[in-house]
This record gives structure tokens, sequence and C-alpha cells, in this order.
């Protein structure tokens, strides 16, 4: 009896011993749960603070690469102005270099010969051509009277151009002073008066003037004069005069010398007879 | 290398579009001084585009372009009128015989290198 109650105690004791064995178990079950729990959370919040850097890193970034687009931007808008400029420098460039190129070409017929009626011709033909006159005249003065004298035209005959004093009208105010006349109308509708052109440009050597260019129309679809137009006036007023002057001068020495030259060969010839 | 024929009676306006044209990287240029001049030159090269002035004497450049329009050898070359005489109806006139474009003087320089670009390259 006494060992039977020994035995009951024991296994008490053992159940005892089991139970808070179970419930060890079970609180170390529930640690583990906690811990677990825990450390997810940790692991969360580690991965949200991880996130957090890397959106501080890009927006960073994103703030360089927007301040690097602006630049950028700011760069083409400088770059394709520039590039505006140099092209609309190109292009005065282009047209400057065409207008040296018809004063080249002018310069260079306008010394090409020295035929007094070549060089006339040619100063039409540039009149013409690179002005865009329709109806003028080339008038020179005559030293033994003073006058201004037609000596070729285009549009009218020169006999339509006028005889001019040295001094008289707007002709001969300009063969006076050598200043060159623009009219404030070039369209030339006015009724036609020999006296009244629309431009008059002297022409010169060096501070000399030794005649007149008097143009009375444009061509029709000549509205008004550029910059070359005045350049080519310029150099009308200095190269067609020394054209002019120096064809004069050659044809008239030719024309002696062929004189001279006859009467020496009529000399040689009569001792003969 | 295309060839550019240039008919004018005037020397200056000869140099001075030969002088344009040139800048033309490989063109050559040719010159008439007339349309009959101008028909011999057509007959010994291969010209590419014809640039005819209207007013020249012995031929002048309407007559030309007809000329030009009428011949199976020559009919499709462009041919482009430069001239003195700015009138609406001379374009006019200039274009239904058969010319292809119209540049009244003084001329352009950069409007007539235009022009000779486009009829070369078309």
């Amino acid at each position: 009896m006494e060992k039977e109650t020994g035995f009951v105690g024991k296994a008490d004791e053992f159940l005892q011993m089991f139970k808070k064995g179970e419930e060890f178990t079970k609180e170390l079950l529930r640690e583990n749960e906690k811990l677990r729990y825990k450390i997810a959370q940790l692991e969360e919040t580690l991965q949200r603070s991880g996130d957090e850097a890397r959106t501080k890193l890009y927006e960073g970034r994103i703030s360089l690469l927007e301040e690097e687009l602006k630049s950028l931007k700011e760069r083409f808008k400088k770059v394709e102005e520039e590039n505006k400029d140099f092209a609309s420098k190109y292009l005065e460039v282009e047209e400057e270099n065409n207008n040296l190129a018809n004063l080249y070409v002018a310069s260079y017929q306008l010394h090409s010969t020295l035929d007094f009626s070549e060089v006339l011709r040619i100063v039409l033909e540039i009149i013409i051509n690179l002005i865009g006159a329709e109806k003028f005249a080339v008038l020179l003065i005559d030293d033994k009277t003073n006058e201004l004298i037609p000596v070729s035209s285009e549009g009218m005959s020169t006999s339509e151009a006028p005889k001019v004093k040295i001094g008289q009208g707007t002709i001969g105010t300009v063969a006076k002073e050598g200043e060159s006349f623009f009219s404030d109308d070039l369209s030339g509708d006015a009724e036609f008066n020999p006296h009244e052109p629309i431009v008059c440009i002297p022409l010169k050597i060096k501070e000399h003037v030794i005649g007149v260019l008097s143009i009375y129309k444009l061509l029709m679809q000549k509205s008004g004069f550029t910059n070359v137009d005045y350049e080519l006036f310029n150099l009308l007023a200095g190269h067609a005069a020394t054209a002019i002057f120096s064809s004069r001068m050659y044809t008239q020495s030719e024309r002696k010398l062929t004189t001279i030259q006859s009467f020496l060969d009529l000399l040689k010839e009569k001792p003969r007879k | 290398m295309p060839n550019i024929l240039v008919v004018e009676d005037s020397p200056t306006m000869r140099q001075l579009i030969s002088f344009a044209i040139k800048r033309i990287p490989s063109c050559r240029v040719i010159e008439a001084t007339d349309g009959v001049d101008a028909l011999k030159k057509l007959s010994s090269e291969k010209i590419d585009l014809i640039l005819a002035d209207i007013n020249m004497p012995v031929m002048d450049g309407l007559k030309l372009v007809s000329l030009v329009r009428g011949n199976p050898a020559y009919k499709d070359i462009p041919v482009i009128i430069v001239t003195t005489e700015g009138a609406e109806e001379d374009r006019k006139r200039a274009l239904s015989i058969g010319a292809n474009a119209y540049l009244p003087k003084p001329i352009q320089t950069q409007e007539l290198l235009k022009l000779v670009n486009t009829y070369l390259a078309g």
C-alpha cells in the first residue's frame, strides 16, 4: 500500500514536471513567435529605411539631372541663337561676295579696252544690266565750250538728251559740284524732261569732273536702289570716268599718230618725184 | 560635270553670269553671243541647262527657246530666261513658248544660283 502511494506520488510528480515542461515549451514557442515577429518588423523597418535612402538618392540624382537638362537646354538655346546669327552672317557675306563679284566684273570690263566707243558701250551695259536703268544718257564736258554734250544713251535717242552749261539746272550743278543727285521719287512716272533726271552721277577723275551720267527711268521691276547700286554708282563715278578719259585720249592720239604717219609718208615720197 | 550654256550678247553680263555659275562645283560654262551661236554650241556640246537673254542680235532668246523645244534632241533641256523685260506679259509669253523660268534683270546672284541648282537637280 505504501509502495503504491509512493508510486502514485512519483507519477504525479512526473506529471507535474511534464506539465511544467509543456508550459515551458509553449512559453518558448510563444517567445520564439514574438522574436520572429520582431525580426520581421526589424527587417521591414530596415527595408523601409533602405527605400527611403534610395529614394533620397534618386531624388538627388533627378534634381542633378534636371539641373543638367536645364543647363543643356540653355546651351542649346544659345547655340541655336548663335547658329541663327551665323546663318544670317553667312547670308550677309554671301551677298557681299555677290556684290563684290558684280563690282569686279564691272571694273574688269571698264578697263578691258582702250576703244572709246567700246568703253561707252560697256558703261551702258553696266547701267542697264547691273543698275537696272531703262532710260539714261552719258554726257561729257566739252572743254572748249564748257558744256555737257550727250555722247551715248539708252531708251532715248542721244539727240533727246540736253546740252547743258556747267552749273545750270540739276545736271549742270552735279557737273559743277561733283556731288551725286538722287530724286526722292525714283518711279520716273512724271512726264519726260531731259533736264530733270531721277539720278545724276558725276564722272570724276579725283576731283576733276569729266562728265555726268543722267538717269531718267529705271526698269519697271526696279523699285529702288540697294547698297550695291550705290557702290556701283561710286565705281562708275571713278572707274568709268578714268576708262572714258583714257580711251578718248588714246583714240585721239591714235588718230593724231595716223595723221602724222600719213604726213611723214607723204614727205618721204616727195623726193622720188 | 554639267554644262551650262549662257546666251548673252553683253560681254559684261556673260562674264557676270559665268562668274556666278562657276561657284557651283564642277559646273562648266559655255558662252554664246546670240541664238544662232547658241544653236551651234548645242550641236557640238552636250548641254544640261540654257540661260538666255531675250533681246539679242541675229536671233533673240524667244526664237531660240521655240527652236530648242521643237528639236527632239534638245527639247528636254531646261531654259531660264534672263532679261531686262520685266512685264508680266513678257514673262507669260516666254513661259508659254517653253521657257522653264523667267528671271528679270538686274539679277540677284542668289536667286540665279537657286534656279540653276533646281534645274540641274531636276
